[in-house]
């Protein structure tokens, strides 16, 4: 399949506060994310994560600081972006196959130019022959495949994911985690995911962006390198577990988990 | 389908009781005419009542269609704007409350005795539940779904077209059952009120004659096209929506 090159996200001294004089978010985060890099975002409940990711995708706009996709002032949401939601966000009214044609509908495109790519994600995802079943009739994680395969469809330049499995079982969710980590394989988007499981952000990520409570300011950043293809029973391999116990520590400093009572 | 013959032979038993105790208690026909006596005037002059029962329907429907066109887009500019949303919702909400019936005189005032008054109060009376419902059906698009639409860039209008609408259907079905009754109450309401045709005029000059009868008669041919009417809605519905919860049993026949 042609794809258009990935984008590249600049993030510097983000801060945001909802309000006059609200909460505050987000306090003075920097990041660069390479093309075709993919990033997750880890953190407890609440600390700005699902933000930074907002404000990456124009849905909110930042107090401070600034924000670059491919070398362009986000001022709402970007050419060619893909989100997938921790609830699906699948159109109840819409068979699988027309919920995936809604990025084309929207832009007023040639839903015949896309059928083939919409075909080839199904298939992928195993989805292939669900294409007329409805929301309703399909499994959780069956949902959230179609709404991957919706981000993917109309080709993007970034996908932007906020806790897509965090509403999964767990089985499913692995399983997500590998489908997931075959499609980023196969086309290499830039894709920012946001987490709060620590196994999952070192499973998929190329780099782990790890997140203090509110206000959320990025504490480290953690590089995975582990190979790819990465299998489920990396996690066991030492090398994994040395990347989790050093999230852990963070999480520890941050005060989030206690041995003790 | 069960269902229906229960009801069907519920209605029987109704009618047979019905009959069965005016006959031994010999109730007085002017106050209570056994069920037979109001079949046989029902089908005396079964043109004649289809006659009237033809008008009241056309003016039920024109003031139901008109109900709907005027409710919906009310509703649609309820959503869009914050202004309109604050003072004419509120203003809404609050007419719903007056009795609507009461001003029908006014509209034979102002549109005469034609078919034109009895469409305005039968519009009238059904147009508060399309609005209420169709703007609670506007309104109740999941958050996700209206960021996944901005993140598609979807305009305005796409938004409202491709989201708001569809997701409204439900909820604007639930006020259209209710404002189909409310329509007929409206028909009925106008021939009272000033009419040489129609159900209602049938009641009130067969209730000048003390001809109970025929008032059961024409009652029973408006609950026949009550009925009938509701189902039409009913089946408007599983065309339009069969992937809502509501309409489960025919969603999972594949």
């Amino acid at each position: 399949m042609k794809t258009r090159p990935a984008a590249s996200i600049e993030v510097r001294g983000l801060r945001k506060q909802f309000g006059g004089n609200g909460v505050v978010a987000i306090e003075d985060a920097s990041l660069s994310i390479a093309p075709g890099e993919f990033v997750s975002v880890l953190g407890p409940s609440g600390c700005g994560k699902s933000t930074l990711l907002r404000c990456i995708a124009g849905l909110e706009s930042p107090s401070g600081g600034s924000i670059m996709v491919n070398g362009a002032s986000v001022s709402g949401p970007p050419e060619g972006l893909g989100m997938v939601f921790q609830r699906d966000a699948l159109l109840d009214w819409r068979n699988v196959a027309d919920n995936l044609m809604l990025p084309i509908d929207f832009r007023h495109g040639d839903r015949a130019a896309v059928r083939e790519r919409a075909a080839a994600l199904l298939a992928l995802t195993g989805l292939q022959g669900f294409e007329n079943a409805y929301p309703a009739q399909l499994s959780g994680g069956m949902r959230q495949r179609v709404a991957i395969c919706r981000a993917l469809v109309d080709d993007p330049v970034l996908l932007l994911m906020d806790e897509p499995f965090g509403a999964l079982d767990a089985l499913t969710r692995d399983q997500m985690n590998i489908e997931l980590q075959r499609m980023w394989l196969a086309e290499h988007k830039t894709v920012l995911f946001v987490t709060h499981s620590i196994s999952e952000a070192i499973f998929l990520g190329d780099r782990v962006v790890v997140f203090t409570p509110r206000p959320g300011r990025i504490a480290d950043v953690i590089e995975v390198e582990l190979p790819r293809p990465r299998r489920l029973a990396v996690r066991a391999s030492e090398r994994f577990n040395g990347y989790a116990s050093r999230i852990r520590t963070l999480f520890e400093g941050m005060g989030l988990l206690k041995e003790e009572a | 389908m069960k269902g229906n013959l229960t009801a069907l032979a519920v209605l029987a038993g109704v009618f047979f009781l019905w009959e069965a105790a005016v006959r031994a208690f010999q109730v007085k026909p002017i106050i209570l005419p056994p069920p037979s006596a109001v079949f046989a005037d029902l089908f005396s002059a079964p043109a004649w009542y289809l006659g009237h029962a033809w008008y009241t329907l056309i003016v039920t429907l024109g003031g139901f269609a008109l109900a709907v066109l005027v409710g919906v887009l009310l509703a649609v500019l309820i959503v869009e704007s914050r202004l309109l949303d604050k003072s004419i919702y509120a203003l809404i909400v609050a007419l719903n409350s007056v009795p609507k019936v009461a001003v029908a005189p006014l509209f034979v005032i102002w549109l005469g005795t034609g078919a034109e008054p009895k469409v305005a109060i039968a519009f009238l009376i059904a147009v508060f539940a399309i609005v209420i419902d169709a703007v609670l059906g506007l309104k109740s698009v999941p958050p996700d779904i209206l960021d996944l639409a901005r993140s598609l860039r979807g305009g305005r209008f796409a938004t409202l077209w491709r989201i708001r609408f569809p997701c409204a259907l439900p909820s604007l079905f639930a006020g259209m059952k209710v404002a189909i009754s409310l329509a007929l109450v409206g028909a009925i309401v106008g021939e009272f009120v000033s009419s040489q045709r129609g159900l209602g005029y049938v009641i009130l000059s067969a209730q000048g004659m003390f001809d109970t009868a025929r008032v059961f008669a024409a009652i029973l041919v408006l609950a026949a096209m009550g009925v009938a009417l509701f189902w039409l809605i009913a089946l408007l519905e599983r065309l339009a929506i069969p992937w809502h919860a509501s309409q489960k049993e025919h969603v999972h026949t594949s």
